[in-house]
């Protein structure tokens, strides 16, 4: 499983590289999202992968008697799920209303005329 | 000595919140901070003269070895009493000079600055601490050059002259941090313990020029002078004070400072005598060529600070001598003659050498303060430039390369020459022959204007009348402290009648000679400027043009303002990089053992997960593009649910949902995608990408594959019930153990959400957009 989810990666990582190197605002948005959800498998996959073996203590122990998945890596990724739909949210909102404004998901238009005298 | 330093940078800061006083009658008690300095330091001549020095360590960043080290020597207090002593007579004078004017206060705050900077560099016996205050003296003399701040020449000036001293001091760091690194201290007295050590090691010479280059700048050595003529844009007492007598003697104190740690190798000496050599000769030439007296006065100013470097290059016994008699010898006249200048401008309203004369006549003592400083510039019999000429030609005519003697000496006479002629000019040209018309109004300044140049003026007679006793205070333990050997010779007026003598009279007549042929006119001027294009100030302000122009055009090539551009180039950087680190880690090996048996469900997952990403690339409609990107969403979160992290699982179905509900709500009216990349450049993204992922999918595989230790994880595991009271360790770690990172996330998370909220409330007007 380890090989396969390497793969699944190295293709997170791939699409959102390819995503981001498009001309369109809403590509480069799921673009890194793609990325972020990479990273995850990443450092899920690097903390060892276990399984059927959260890491809860058992109801009536005060120890872990047996193997456990590693917590570490979980709250990385909790904090960067979270974190990651904080940008995404706002990511978006500013999406739509640049689209009110400058009436188009092209990058390129965002280049403002100030600059072009240059 | 901390004290003395640190008083002129806290009266600096006085000027701050007691400006407006100083406006009034209160500035009166300006010029006793330096009068006391130089009391201080003047009391500190009878323990330096017996042959010590005195001490002070306080700790400062010890472990980077920046301390307040301070040492004071002979040449230390030659300085300090140079910067108090010419300090006191310029507070006094610059006082009357610029009443009234609006930045009075200012003015002052700066030369205070300057003072203790100045002080901080000759007393350091650190040279980082050296380096800070050196740094510090550029700053204090770029806001002086641009005192005069609405005028456009004057800013130009300043940044010149910051930006070459500045370029020198970048160099000088360089340099002594090399010199800390090899001799493995920063401090100076043990630096020389050291010499052996920093001669024969192989970046000794880099050092030596990385150094000078931070010298020749500071002091205005060929080919970076041409800042100095420009400073003399900036008020005379200025000029007198930072731009002859002290600041630019900082690359002279300099270089003796750390003659006796790098010098004596040929490297070394040639160097100094070459680089002062030329600049001497250069300087003088050009000084008679002027017209401006500020302008003759500057270029003399260079030819002697050559003159300072060329002997410090010969680096006998007699050459040091000569160089500390001289450095005093200067200092003095040169700083009546600015100060003569400033009064003349200050009165006349011009510095034109043409239009002026016959001033003796209405200001009497001024003329008498010039004439004085005229004469020891001149190097006539009984005044101290005399006895600074004297031990000059006794330098070169005893130098140790016997071939180069005569070569040496004829420098020394045709830039003396010079010297002469120049100081004439400065010194008596307006005083002398007839009064014209024009300056009958003229009158004698504020008494508080000319006695500073008539008690500077006298001085150098006093000094030139009685050498001995100057030499024996004073600069026999400077020239020791220079080359480390004890001076046995006292100065003398009259060595009896013999080479030296000759040559100082026949260099004074052939001077005044030159001086009643040279007739100031602007046609010279004129000649002189033909050769603008070939001077380095042109090429020098060249190069920094064109520097200009490579980097713009680089910025246009890299900088084009496209974003997918900028992604390129990172991602291609990134690519480079980490293939290349990869390369050279070595093979990958995996124990199969390790891998965990993929059931079913976890391959159709995969499968799924593979084709929702294919769909996300392909498609052309954002709404399925959005719909896919729910889809690996869930995928991950399946993957999150069978490898045991439940909370992880639950955390991106949440988030997952309402990412996507967002995307459908907000940006369902957006059009559909358009592809607007050619098939070349799509086939050239999609093998960057595929690269990317390559690489990192190969990193992966490295970094599991290598053995990782889980101490923290054990430990968390431990002790989350032990210590925390909780079971579920995950949670446990983001509300207990990390529990300040989690709150700090959850106000980032609340500023997005305001971010979010205010966005979409935000109404603007029609005429705001855009």
């Amino acid at each position: 499983m380890e090989l396969i989810l390497i793969i699944l990666l190295g293709m997170l990582y791939a699409a959102g590289v390819y995503l981001i190197l498009r001309r369109s605002m809403v590509k480069l948005l799921l673009g890194i999202m793609l990325l972020g959800g990479g990273t995850n498998i990443l450092i899920f996959l690097l903390g060892g992968i276990v399984k059927g073996k959260p890491p809860v203590i058992a109801e009536e122990a005060k120890l872990f008697q047996d193997v456990f998945a590693d917590p570490i890596p979980q709250a990385l990724i909790l904090t960067a799920i979270v974190i990651s739909f904080a940008l995404t949210a706002f990511a978006i909102v500013l999406l739509k209303r640049v689209y009110a404004l400058v009436n188009s998901d092209d990058l390129d238009d965002l280049n403002t005329p100030e600059e072009e005298d240059i | 000595m901390l004290l003395t330093v640190l008083s002129g940078l806290f009266f600096s800061c006085l000027t701050i919140p007691f400006g407006k006083m100083l406006k009034t009658k209160w500035s009166i008690l300006l010029p006793i901070v330096p009068l006391l300095l130089f009391a201080f330091f003047l009391t500190q001549i009878p323990l330096i003269s017996s042959g010590n020095s005195l001490y002070q360590h306080i700790n400062w960043i010890s472990s980077l070895g920046v301390n307040f080290d301070f040492k004071l020597d002979g040449l230390s207090l030659l300085f300090s009493l140079l910067i108090t002593g010419i300090g006191t007579a310029i507070f006094v004078y610059a006082r009357s000079y610029l009443k009234g004017h609006r930045y009075y206060d200012r003015f002052f705050g700066y030369l205070f600055l300057f003072m203790a900077a100045m002080l901080g560099v000759v007393l350091s016996n650190n040279i980082l601490l050296l380096f800070i205050f050196w740094e510090l003296t550029s700053i204090s003399s770029f806001f002086l050059i641009g005192f005069n701040n609405d005028n456009a020449e004057s800013r130009k000036s300043a940044i010149t002259s910051f930006c070459i001293t500045g370029l020198g001091g970048f160099f000088l760091l360089a340099g002594l941090i090399l010199l800390g690194n090899i001799a493995d201290t920063f401090v100076i007295s043990e630096l020389i313990q050291a010499k052996d050590l920093i001669l024969n090691h192989q970046l000794y010479p880099v050092a030596v020029i990385f150094l000078c280059i931070g010298a020749f700048t500071k002091s205005a050595q060929f080919p970076f002078h041409f800042w100095l003529p420009g400073a003399m844009k900036a008020p005379t007492p200025v000029s007198a004070y930072l731009h002859s007598a002290t600041m630019v003697k900082a690359g002279i104190y300099l270089l003796a400072r750390f003659t006796p740690i790098l010098g004596g190798t040929p490297l070394w000496n040639n160097t100094l005598m070459i680089v002062g050599g030329i600049t001497m000769l250069y300087a003088a030439i050009h000084s008679l060529f002027r017209i401006d007296l500020k302008g003759i006065l500057a270029y003399s100013t260079i030819s002697v600070l050559g003159v300072l470097t060329f002997l410090l290059g010969i680096g006998t016994k007699e050459a040091v001598t000569a160089a500390s008699v001289f450095l005093l010898a200067h200092a003095l006249y040169k700083a009546t003659l600015f100060l003569v200048t400033g009064i003349i401008d200050h009165e006349t309203g011009t510095r034109d050498i043409s239009l002026l004369s016959g001033l003796g006549k209405v200001m009497f003592p001024v003329a008498i303060a010039g004439s004085l400083a005229a004469l020891s510039s001149a190097g006539v019999p009984l005044t101290f430039g005399f006895i600074g000429k004297d031990l000059i030609y006794e330098a070169t005519l005893h130098t140790p390369q016997i071939n180069f003697k005569w070569v040496l000496t004829g420098l020394a006479i045709a830039t003396n020459v010079g010297l002469v002629a120049a100081g004439f000019m400065a010194g008596f040209k307006p005083f002398f022959g007839k009064l014209p018309q024009q300056f009958a109004g003229v009158h004698l300044p504020y008494t508080s204007m000319w006695i500073p140049p008539l008690v500077l003026g006298v001085l150098g007679v006093i000094f030139g009348c009685a050498p001995g006793i100057t030499g024996h205070l004073l600069t026999e333990q400077v020239a020791k402290n220079i080359i480390h050997h004890e001076i046995t010779a006292p100065l003398k007026i009259y060595h009896g009648f013999n080479q030296v003598l000759i040559l100082s009279l026949s260099t004074l007549a052939v001077g005044t000679l030159v001086y009643l042929m040279n007739k100031a006119s602007s046609r010279k001027l004129a000649f002189i400027a033909r050769f603008k294009a070939l001077s380095p100030e042109q090429i020098i302000i060249g190069c920094g043009e064109d520097l200009l122009k490579i980097s713009a055009w680089a910025t246009s090539l890299s900088h084009n303002g496209y974003l997918r551009s900028y992604h390129l180039k990172i991602i291609l950087f990134a690519e480079a990089l980490l293939a290349y680190k990869l390369w050279h880690s070595g093979s990958i090996s995996i124990d199969l053992n390790m891998l965990t048996q993929p059931g079913l469900y976890e391959i159709a997952v995969a499968l799924v997960f593979v084709g929702a990403l294919g769909i996300m690339v392909s498609t052309s409609s954002r709404l399925t593009a959005v719909v896919s990107m729910s889809i690996i969403g869930y995928c991950t979160c399946l993957i999150f649910v069978f490898y045991s992290a439940p909370d992880l699982a639950m955390t991106q179905f949440t988030i997952d949902t309402l990412s996507t509900v967002l995307f459908v709500l907000v940006l369902y009216r957006l059009p559909s995608f358009i592809n607007l990349a050619s098939r070349k450049i799509l086939y050239r993204d999609a093998a960057v990408s595929i690269g990317f992922g390559l690489i990192l999918s190969l990193i992966a595989l490295k970094v599991w594959s290598e053995p990782i230790t889980k101490d923290i994880s054990h430990f968390y595991g431990e002790n989350a019930y032990l210590l925390a009271k909780g079971k579920n360790v995950v949670n446990v770690i983001l509300v207990d153990f990390r529990g300040i990172d989690t709150m700090f996330e959850t106000v980032v998370l609340s500023i997005a959400a305001l971010g979010v909220y205010s966005l979409i409330r935000l109404r603007l007007k029609p005429t705001e957009k855009e």
